[in-house]
């Protein structure tokens, strides 16, 4: 692990790996919620844990970086279940990217299950991990102007579900009528960093 | 229903609800927001006897005008404007009152971009997630003000700020932004870091409340490849693909993957949503704290 600065008020951890990574936010989280740390965004991604609002940002690298954090605490609630239509546009280049049919697509995505490594690009976007290296697919050489809310989508490691309608250029292989982002809900995400989520195909793929 | 409101006559090209905006969110995504130059929503909200949390508008270049519909305290601060009540001329940067029916014309900024106009009690929509700002890059809050747009007010808290008139920062005619360089200055060669912080820059009219956008000599990396998605700050300098080092303001990503090469300091943010496209702006390299 090493801490780069950001600014006067924030640095960033940088993991050794992504499970390191998990484990450091779990341990940023458990340290906050005790009263050692204060810090008002804990931001993790692919392999960095963003602390923003940080007093002495330089005093709390050494501090962060010390120690190798225990690894984080499964998850032990269920996981959240999406039913989605496997019928999106880009199945089939999906389908030609992993050499295998369109109903195996769906069969392997569903079969896989996520975990929500970080959010960002729009509230309640999650990126969710889970699909193994040779699953991996490119983004669209061109973004769509309009990707539908709800769009179950991939790009490089990631599985993702549009909140709501935006440009993107990820692979579109499916919809899901579950509502992502709901500011009136408590919680308004519905998937946040650590989630389980499954997909489930309904109807025909 | 009350008559403590505002109607909107005339929204300007960008008129928005701002307040302190949503920090403690940004792991789902949702950024902080928020007055893009925070000390002068604090200031005009301070004349009109408003808690520091209320909120107030925002205007962008060329003002905007509303009705109140009750007598009420306003003040206009930030990019400095023509103030008009009810067709007279009023002082720009002090409270003035505003009586039931009358019509405040924020006027096209001489100076900077952005104005905040303050109305005692504050203006009352919804809060999403604690905050009524407009989040332009997320779609929270309420949307930017249309003619018609009914906002309606709080009720006033504190009695308007006995003064003449408040000192405030001039818009900056040429802007220098102070810099830690970091967190992956390391992907730059070390003569792109220097032109970073040697060269001029000018601000891009393509900026908006997510980034300044600069116009200037491009970055070279010193490594190609693609970075993994990470936290961003405000004040990030990220720098895209095309080399242009762009400073992401209250409405940016929470996460992204173009390496940030340096950071501002916060201290001149405010003066960085004040300035204008065309403005020449300089990056000076400091340290860090203790560093």
């Amino acid at each position: 692990m090493r801490a780069l600065p950001v600014g006067a008020h924030a640095l960033l951890v940088e993991a050794d790996s992504a499970e390191q990574a998990r484990a450091l936010h779990a341990e940023l989280l458990r340290r906050r919620a005790a009263g050692s740390l204060s810090a008002r965004e804990i931001v993790p991604a692919a392999r960095t844990v963003l602390l923003d609002g940080v007093d002495d940002p330089v005093r709390r690298a050494a501090e962060l970086t010390a120690t190798e954090p225990p690894p984080a605490p499964e998850t032990t609630s269920a996981p959240v279940e999406l039913p989605v239509h496997y019928d999106g546009p880009d199945l089939a280049e999906v389908a030609a990217h992993w050499g295998v049919s369109v109903r195996e697509v769906a069969e392997i995505h569903a079969g896989t299950e996520f975990t929500v490594a970080f959010c960002g690009f729009a509230p309640g976007f999650g990126y969710l991990t889970g699909l193994p290296e040779h699953r991996y697919v490119p983004r669209r050489s061109t973004p769509r102007t309009a990707v539908p809310a709800g769009s179950v989508a991939l790009a490089g490691p990631y599985t993702g579900v549009y909140p709501r309608a935006s440009p993107g250029g990820w692979q579109l292989i499916g919809r899901t009528d579950a509502v992502l982002w709901d500011t009136a809900r408590e919680p308004a995400a519905l998937l946040a960093p650590g989630t389980r989520v499954r997909f489930t195909p309904v109807g025909a793929a | 229903m009350t008559d403590r409101a505002l109607v909107v006559v005339r929204a300007g090209a960008l008129t928005t609800v701002q307040d302190r905006g949503r920090p403690g969110h940004a792991h789902l995504g949702v950024p902080r927001s928020g007055a893009l130059d925070p000390p002068a929503a604090a200031l005009v909200n301070r004349l009109v006897g408003n808690s520091p949390d209320a909120a107030v508008l925002e205007t962008t270049l060329d003002g905007c005008a509303v009705r109140a519909r009750s007598a009420v305290t306003v003040a206009v601060g930030g990019a400095p404007c023509p103030v008009r009540v009810g067709g007279r001329p009023a002082p720009w940067g002090a409270p003035v009152r505003v009586a039931s029916g009358e019509v405040l014309q924020v006027g096209t900024a001489v100076a900077g971009v952005r104005s905040y106009v303050a109305v005692s009690g504050g203006v009352a929509v919804e809060p999403v997630l604690g905050s009524r700002a407009t989040d332009l890059l997320s779609g929270l809050g309420p949307a930017p003000l249309t003619d018609g747009t009914v906002l309606p007010l709080g009720p006033p808290t504190a009695a308007p700020a006995r003064l003449d008139i408040a000192p405030q920062p001039a818009p900056p005619a040429g802007l220098v932004l102070r810099v830690t360089l970091g967190p992956r200055a390391d992907w730059f060669t070390p003569r792109a870091l220097g032109e970073l912080t040697s060269r001029t820059y000018r601000v891009s009219p393509a900026s908006n409340r997510i980034g300044l956008r600069t116009e200037g000599p491009a970055l070279e990396r010193a490594r190609a490849g693609e970075l993994p998605s990470e936290g961003m700050v405000w004040g990030a300098v990220q720098v895209p693909p095309d080399g242009l080092p762009l400073i992401f303001l209250a409405d940016h990503p929470t996460t992204g993957g173009y390496p940030v090469v340096a950071v501002v300091h916060p201290a001149d943010l405010p003066g960085a949503a004040q300035a204008r496209p065309g403005t020449p702006l300089r990056f000076v390299a400091v340290r860090g704290t203790r560093r």
